[in-house]
């Protein structure tokens, strides 16, 4: 059972994420938004949308340092586990609240709002669901694992979930782990797996690139896009 | 030197009658579609008054365009590269549904099924919005015609410095309509605020154009733009915005807002101009000098140096023929009678206008004198400074001076042609009194009067060679992507527009399939339907009326 939750479960969700984002890119390019929904209403989202999304950016990067960046290299740099353990819980908590606040909002706003709960298609909310529940348990493990006693995920759900990517996963380190964070981890991958099919694709297209490219886009036809017919006669290219 | 060619418009804003007939053609063109019903990619305000959307011209209040920069350097008047993405999650600025306003239908159920009753049964408006029954309380011009003056106009931030002289009185008062179509600016700020890099200018004729594939919905050109001509399709998730209907320029026919145009007071022509000056001529630092600094840009295509240079830019001959007897370059180089809309949003905008004389003579007419003398013209003008300030601030950044010339110009146009009509000698000090000989103001009348189709409208076509690269690109960028015009996806998997297709309208879906089968610009043999984004005017084509008596179907 083990085995097929956290060995065969993993590698199938990564695999529909992969391969539906390659299909998604190919085939349905038009429909990669954000669909917005800011023109319909702007009071609610102007707190909900800026707090969500920052808060889980921060979410984000608390789990890259506490899944990827393993246990012995920041006590390497002099982190103790007392110092990791406050940091992760305040600023996690932090960035996890202003998460679940902004969701409260936009779920309100979701709902309550008429052309925006219109215009929310099966796909999101089925979306909303599991991205709900992932972030709802996350924050429950970072509670309870400071008012219940201690489990020390960075040894074992973080261990794991490397091996995942090292084609070495131990599904014996998860079974050990607390039920919150084992539901976490499957519910999260469960969602990878629907990512490709939803509007959250658009995380894949954050706009770093506008930081530096220049201000006015020209385009034409340069020599690969020149076409895939030979040019007519009668007109020669004027020679630079 | 860098030369590259421009597609513009210039409007004569003295013949534009208000008829609203380019609004709806272009929009049974281009956004007769789901998720566009609040989108008029052309649209006719009457001024003074709020525009739509309502007060877009308030850039105070949506930082739309450029600003100098205290360094002197052009920057994004609503922030720079970081600042856009900081705001990405929730764009400031972006106008909501209320600034354009809410679309609706109408119940035509109820008329249809309603039984025999005593009264007659109303179709009440039901929002495409929310799918409720609303109040219609405002429109994209709702203000038409001064309609609800007091109450609209006086808000034109177009006023500020001269309300105190405006009368709004309905019968002391000036007006005149504003047709407005997307600038295809030459600095364009939407494209500069896209954070995905979707908008982008074409090099071939200038025209902006959003990639379809390529946007991603984060809304920054909505709100970058000054003239708010990019509109956000609430169904797909995407901006839109006119295209100056390239498909037709790139065989040579006019847009569909210049070919309907009932008043023919549109030109289109190509304008060179040298790309290397183009940023050092929006960044002059007073405003009242971006018309002057934008007109040196533009290159004279007689000159033979801009010609060896043309070529060397691999412009094709043709093109640099076009370009000499392009009317826009004309009236803007010319003549001097175009002017730029709103220069100092420093955009170098490409849609000119040629202010209207009219509210001037029909004050002159009101009071009982001859409004066609030179004389009573020229002090009306001196004399009447409201509506010259209030042009100027549309036209020129405030400045009355080059409003005052234009004014001037087609004064004594009116002047010298009415003795030429009624047989006398013409005056030639007429002429000379605005700086133009006899000659010049004759061949202006021509083109403002009298031009035929082929003056008024000189598009050179797409060369063959490039024709299939254009194709290209069009099938890249353009709205015919599905979902687009004609196609409307039912809501797939996920959201409107993507997943299986289904044609709205066979109509659409018909005209759609015609035009990319057929071999011909008009294709309009097949079937007896009648695609009026190829139809170029002449004739009527079979189908466009219903058949008289017998003739052979086929
Ligand atoms: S007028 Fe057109 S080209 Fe200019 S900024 Fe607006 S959308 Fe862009
Ligand atoms: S069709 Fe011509 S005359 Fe009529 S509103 Fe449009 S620009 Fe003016």
């Amino acid at each position: 059972m083990d085995t097929f939750l956290f060995l065969i479960v993993p590698y199938l969700c990564l695999a529909v994420f992969v391969v539906g984002h390659y299909w998604r890119w190919t085939y349905d390019k038009f429909g990669w938004t954000t669909r917005s929904s800011q023109l319909y209403e702007n009071r609610l989202l102007r707190w909900g949308s800026p707090l969500f999304h920052f808060g889980l950016l921060g979410v984000i990067g608390g789990h890259v340092v506490g899944l990827v960046v393993p246990k012995g290299w920041t006590e390497a740099i002099g982190v103790s586990e007392g110092i990791y353990h406050f940091l992760a819980v305040s600023l996690g908590g932090l960035a996890g609240v202003a998460t679940v606040v902004g969701l409260v909002i936009l779920v309100y706003r979701r709902r309550t709002v008429g052309p925006v709960f219109m215009a929310t298609t099966k796909m999101d909310k089925l979306m909303y669901v599991f991205l709900a529940a992932v972030i709802l348990l996350g924050m429950w493990n970072t509670v309870a694992s400071s008012v219940f006693g201690h489990y020390d995920y960075r040894e074992g759900v973080s261990v794991w979930f490397r091996g995942i990517f090292t084609f070495r996963p131990d599904p014996a380190l998860m079974s050990e782990a607390p039920l919150g964070f084992q539901l976490h981890a499957l519910v999260a991958f469960a969602l990878f797996a629907l990512w490709p099919f939803t509007r959250l694709v658009h995380v894949f297209s954050a706009p770093l690139g506008y930081i530096t490219r220049p201000y006015i886009v020209y385009r034409s036809r340069d020599e690969d896009r020149e076409g895939t017919r030979a040019p007519k006669r009668g007109w020669e290219k004027a020679s630079r | 030197m860098k030369v590259m060619a421009q597609m513009a418009m210039v409007m004569n804003l003295d013949k534009c009658i208000g008829c609203h007939t380019c609004s709806v053609t272009c929009k049974q063109a281009w956004t007769n579609r789901a998720g566009t019903e609040y989108v008029w990619f052309n649209n006719v305000e009457t001024r003074p008054g709020l525009g739509y959307p309502r007060g877009y011209e308030d850039q105070e209040k949506w930082q739309g365009g450029w600003k100098l920069g205290k360094n002197g350097k052009l920057t994004l008047k609503a922030g720079g590269r970081w600042k856009k993405l900081a705001n990405i999650f929730s764009n400031p600025k972006l106008p909501s549904i209320d600034d354009y306003y809410e679309p609706w239908t109408y119940d035509y159920e109820t008329l249809l099924n309603a039984p025999a009753q005593k009264h007659f049964p109303v179709a009440r408006p039901i929002s495409l919005i929310s799918g409720k029954p609303m109040n219609v309380s405002w429109s994209a011009n709702w203000d038409d015609n001064l309609g609800g003056s007091h109450e609209n106009a006086s808000r034109d931030v177009m006023l500020k410095g001269i309300t105190d002289k405006v009368k709004l009185e309905f019968e002391q008062t000036f007006m005149f309509y504003l047709p407005r179509i997307c600038e295809h600016c030459l600095n364009p700020s939407c494209a500069a605020s896209c954070p995905s890099g979707a908008i982008y200018k074409r090099a071939e004729d200038g025209i902006v154009l959003v990639d379809q594939d390529k946007c991603r919905g984060w809304r920054m050109c909505v709100s970058g733009c000054p003239y708010k001509k990019v509109y956000f399709n609430h169904k797909t998730g995407k901006a839109e915005k006119c295209t100056f209907c390239y498909p037709r320029i790139e065989v040579g026919i006019p847009t569909v807002c210049s070919e309907t145009c009932v008043g023919r007071l549109r030109y289109i022509g190509l304008v060179l101009y040298d790309a290397d000056r183009v940023l050092e001529a929006a960044s002059v630092e007073d405003d009242q000098d971006l018309y002057e600094a934008q007109r040196n840009v533009f290159l004279d295509p007689s000159d033979p140096a801009v010609q060896r240079a043309a070529e060397l830019a691999g412009i094709p001959g043709d093109w640099v023929e076009a370009a000499k007897r392009s009317p826009v370059y004309a009236l803007i180089n010319r003549y001097k009678v175009a002017l730029p809309l709103h220069p100092e949003y420093r955009t170098m905008p490409m849609v000119w206008y040629i202010p209207p004389l009219s509210p001037v003579v029909d004050v002159i007419a009101d009071t009982g004198h001859d409004a066609e003398d030179k004389g009573n013209l020229f002090a009306a003008i001196d004399t009447l400074r409201i509506p010259v300030e209030y042009l100027a601030n549309l036209f020129t950044a405030g400045d009355t001076k080059p409003v005052d010339a234009v004014l001037k110009k087609l004064a004594a146009m009116r002047s010298y042609m009415r003795d030429i009509n009624l047989g006398r000698d013409p005056d030639e000090s007429i002429p000379e009194s605005v700086g133009m000989d006899g000659e010049t103001l004759y061949d202006m009348f021509r083109l403002l009067a009298i031009a035929k189709y082929d003056e008024r409208y000189v598009i050179p076509t797409a060369h063959a060679e490039q024709a299939h690269a254009l194709e290209e690109l069009a099938t890249e960028c353009s709205l015919d992507y599905e979902g687009g015009p004609g196609m409307m996806g039912e809501s797939g998997p996920f959201g409107e527009g993507s997943g299986e297709l289904t044609p709205v309208a066979v109509e659409n879906f018909q005209m759609l399939k015609q035009r990319q089968t057929s071999d011909t610009i008009s294709g309009t043999e097949k079937k007896g339907r009648v695609n009026l984004l190829n139809w170029d005017g002449k004739g009527s084509p079979r189908g466009l009326f219903p058949k008289k008596g017998k003739e052979d179907d086929h």
